[in-house]
């Protein structure tokens, strides 16, 4: 045989545009947001102060957290859309809870295990019935935000415990304690997703599902783990949130899950999943973060941010297609 | 039906066509002539290119190179359709018809009757009543596509092309999934389109079907055009099945006879999806068990079973003497049993995850430290210790799998399992798209194992394959174990009257 199929090269236009495209969708995201910010902090005034660069990175801790485990539930091939409505919930429950009991660290484990048992539904939902993610968790959504308003009754709820929303008010070093809490969720789950077993399988059966199951891995609780996960995060940052507002309200964050997914995809997380890295989740929040915080120090009115919101996203979807072609 | 002038020239010509995928060269400088009024075979192994061709006529691939002729005129096609309006039809394994719409309109769709844009319901039926007639089968145009046999789904296909009047029409295996009164029943209709001047395009892996059949048969092998054969001149099956294999066959198999342990594998009236009646079977240590039978007996069906991927209703399964209680395919490798599934793209691999995080995918249990880290230097060790045992291809551990080639990608699978402490191997045609070298290096892996005191089930459609490797041939039909063969006993006829439904 003159040349096996296999020791012929790789056909050289095909190889050099997934070259480009893993440069691209690995650190090509984080040049273009070096490039971003740079044009952002030379074009718009007031951008590159520390006042305002502190305030950026408050306002994106609570995208950023939920986004660190969305990016484990869309590497697994699914979506949960209840996030913003555990994020409520939470802080309702947390703020009840510290005022009923007058204790800030049983009330803030009260907001994460109410988003941790959401998230566990979640999951014995999606992974055990095999309902599809989007159906089960946009249900979930819904049922969710409603027990916002019933836990409150309608109304935020007031927090009573200095030493709460001390939580949100704190800084260290020069930045907030939500921030920094934000930092530690990426690292940590950075760190699960590239040296665990967990992150492994779970990237695993984002690429396979029935391959991942027959070489015996343990799908449908790897599905529950993740989602529980998300579950938790969603209520840490319903909580965080409540610690800042110094309320509990259930009419909060409506809307934030297309935040958090967009911020997510827009970092090169497949939404087919299977492909997901820290560092781009982490750009694209702060891309995201970045062009709100431009569009406001702008007077860009409401009505066109969302415009830009959008096209955003597309352009992160279709680059996504590309890549992937 | 054709003018005397062109009647010399062929109706359709291909010359050097070249596919490349990735790494794999799926065609390499190919030729093909096939003449009006002929049925021409397309013979080749498993990843010889007769389906990359297919798709090259149909349009579905832009070749790198080449040039195709239709009666004499070149032409380019770089879109379905374009191939559709130049007389071509090819006809698919899997058929490309909407389940959920009625035969009329799978007949129709494209080219629905309609006025001012609205449906002409009555004449859509009338025209499809037409064209059923004309196809002798007894179809009512109005019965959802989904409540048919997958015999009178081909059917719909052919009414298709004849709807298009496609001078050309490509059939890649029809008869694969029929059966024998619906081959027949195709084959009566072939002879028909023959005799109305279209050229034919029969591709196929069965001898008889070429005596019966075919007028010339081009062989191709390894993306390579090797020969072309008429049946005016006699075709024999030996020389037939060299141009396939280009080597003898006895050499691809290379059969290790070797000494047997003790019952190893024991399963003891097994019933659950698939199967119509109990499933018995043992199988000792160092045997390599065969499953042969047709598409869709009950082989993979089994052997999901077996592994725990599908529960049984009832039944024992133990593995030297000890009972399984196989619930997940997690629970079978545990206990020792895995299988490697034939549709390696969907079931069998991480597409888009490296040769390493293939390897390991399993055994990386093993290696965890602190109930959650992983072992990154060990994992590469042992992704480099497979690549080297089983010569995998590739550039790096790192390369995703979907840039390797068939053989490759499964002895990927199979490295996987060797990773693991498993006894028993279930193989689901490990052979299937992969090429004769590297075919030949999986058989000797496999003798390697039973060696070693494994024992392996293998299923395989293949005869050859079967009657050349296993100690023991098991027959599959519907449903139903039906024959256990020794080796000294396995011919083909014995097989396929087993495996044939009465």
């Amino acid at each position: 045989m003159a040349a096996s199929p296999e020791t012929t090269g790789i056909s050289s236009d095909q190889s050099a545009r997934r070259r480009w495209a893993n440069k691209l969708g690995g650190s090509g995201i984080v040049i273009a947001f070096l490039i971003l910010f740079f044009v952002l902090a030379v074009f718009v005034p007031n951008f590159f102060t520390v006042r305002n660069v502190q305030g950026l990175l408050l306002s994106v801790s609570l995208i950023g957290c939920i986004a660190a485990t969305m990016m484990f539930v869309l590497a697994l091939g699914e979506v949960d859309l209840s996030v913003a409505s555990i994020v409520a919930f939470a802080g309702v429950v947390a703020a009840s809870v510290t005022s009923a009991t007058q204790s800030v660290i049983i009330g803030i484990a009260a907001g994460i295990s109410a988003g941790a048992a959401v998230g566990a539904f979640n999951g014995t939902v999606v992974a055990g019935f095999r309902i599809n993610s989007l159906i089960a968790t946009l249900a979930t959504m819904e049922i969710v935000r409603g027990l916002a308003y019933i836990a409150s009754s309608g109304d935020a709820v007031i927090i009573s415990e200095a030493a709460f929303f001390e939580i949100g008010a704190s800084s260290f070093l020069g930045l907030s304690t939500p921030i920094w809490i934000n930092i530690m969720v990426f690292a940590l789950f950075g760190w699960l997703l590239n040296y665990s077993v967990f992150g492994r399988n779970v990237l695993a059966i984002g690429g396979n599902g029935e391959a991942a199951r027959l070489a015996g891995l343990p799908v449908m609780r790897i599905r529950i783990v993740v989602f529980v996960l998300q579950g938790a995060v969603a209520g840490l940052a319903g909580v965080l949130l409540a610690s800042r507002m110094s309320l509990g309200d259930p009419k909060t964050s409506i809307g934030l899950e297309l935040g958090v997914i967009s911020a997510c995809v827009l970092g090169g997380v497949s939404l087919t999943g299977g492909i997901a890295t820290i560092s781009g989740v982490i750009v694209g929040v702060l891309i995201m973060g970045c062009v709100q915080n431009a569009m406001s120090l702008l007077n860009v009115p409401t009505f066109y941010q969302y415009v830009v919101r959008g096209s955003i996203l597309l352009l992160a979807v279709l680059f996504d297609r590309w890549r992937r072609r | 039906m054709i003018s005397s002038s062109t009647s010399d020239t062929p109706a359709l010509a291909l010359e050097d066509v070249s596919v490349q995928y990735g790494p794999v060269r799926a065609l390499d400088h190919v030729s093909l002539q096939v003449r009006a009024g002929e049925v021409h075979g397309l013979m080749g192994e498993n990843g010889a290119g007769k389906s990359t061709l297919l798709k090259v006529l149909s349009g579905v691939l832009a070749p790198q190179a080449g040039r195709i002729f239709l009666r004499g005129v070149q032409h380019r096609f770089f879109r379905t359709r374009e191939a559709i309006e130049a007389g071509i039809s090819v006809i698919y394994q899997e058929l490309h018809l909407v389940p959920e719409l009625t035969v009329a309109e799978n007949l129709l769709l494209g080219q629905m009757p309609s006025r001012f844009g609205l449906l002409n319901r009555r004449a859509m039926l009338e025209r499809a009543q037409r064209e059923i007639e004309r196809l002798g089968e007894p179809i009512d145009p109005q019965a959802r596509v989904a409540t048919l046999s997958i015999g009178q789904r081909q059917m719909l296909e052919i009414g298709k092309a004849l709807l298009r009047d496609s001078r050309i029409i490509a059939f890649d295996e029809p008869t694969s999934s029929l059966s024998v009164r619906e081959s027949d029943r195709l084959m009566q209709i072939i002879r028909t389109l023959r005799s109305q001047g279209r050229a034919i395009i029969y591709v196929t892996h069965r001898m008889d079907e070429v005596d019966e059949i075919c007028d010339r048969v081009t062989v191709f092998r390894d993306g390579r055009h090797i020969c072309v054969m008429d049946k005016g001149a006699g075709i024999e099956r030996n020389d037939l099945v060299t141009a396939m294999i280009g080597r003898r066959v006895e050499d691809v198999y290379g059969y290790r006879p070797r000494q047997l342990g003790p019952v190893q594998l024991q399963v003891r009236d097994l019933i659950g999806p698939g199967l119509r009646e109990p499933v018995s079977l043992t199988a000792r240590k160092g045997e390599i068990v065969g499953l042969f039978g047709l598409v869709g007996a009950g082989r993979s069906e089994l052997a999901k079973l077996l592994c725990g991927a599908v529960r049984a209703r009832t039944g024992e399964v133990r593995i030297a003497g000890r009972t399984l209680k196989l619930n997940s395919p997690r629970a079978g490798i545990a206990a020792g049993i895995a299988l490697a599934p034939e549709d390696r793209k969907h079931e069998g691999l991480i597409l888009g995850a490296s040769v390493g995080d293939n390897v390991n995918l399993s055994c990386r249990r093993h290696q965890i430290r602190l109930g959650l880290v992983r072992d990154i230097k060990r994992e590469r060790a042992v992704a480099r210790e497979y690549i080297g045992k089983l010569s995998i291809k590739t550039p790096s551990e790192e390369t995703p799998v979907m840039n390797l080639s068939g053989g490759n990608q499964q002895k990927i699978i199979l490295a996987r399992y060797l990773a693991e402490r498993i006894d028993v191997f279930l193989l689901d045609e490990p052979t299937r798209g992969v090429d004769v070298g590297a075919r030949k290096q999986i058989y000797d892996l496999l003798y390697d194992l039973a060696e070693a005191g494994k024992t392996l089930l293998v299923i395989s459609s293949d005869l050859a394959e079967v009657a050349g490797i296993a100690d023991r041939v098991l027959v599959m039909r519907n449903g139903r174990l039906v024959g256990d063969v020794p080796r000294a006993e396995v011919t083909a006829e014995k097989l396929v009257r087993l495996a044939l439904p009465n």
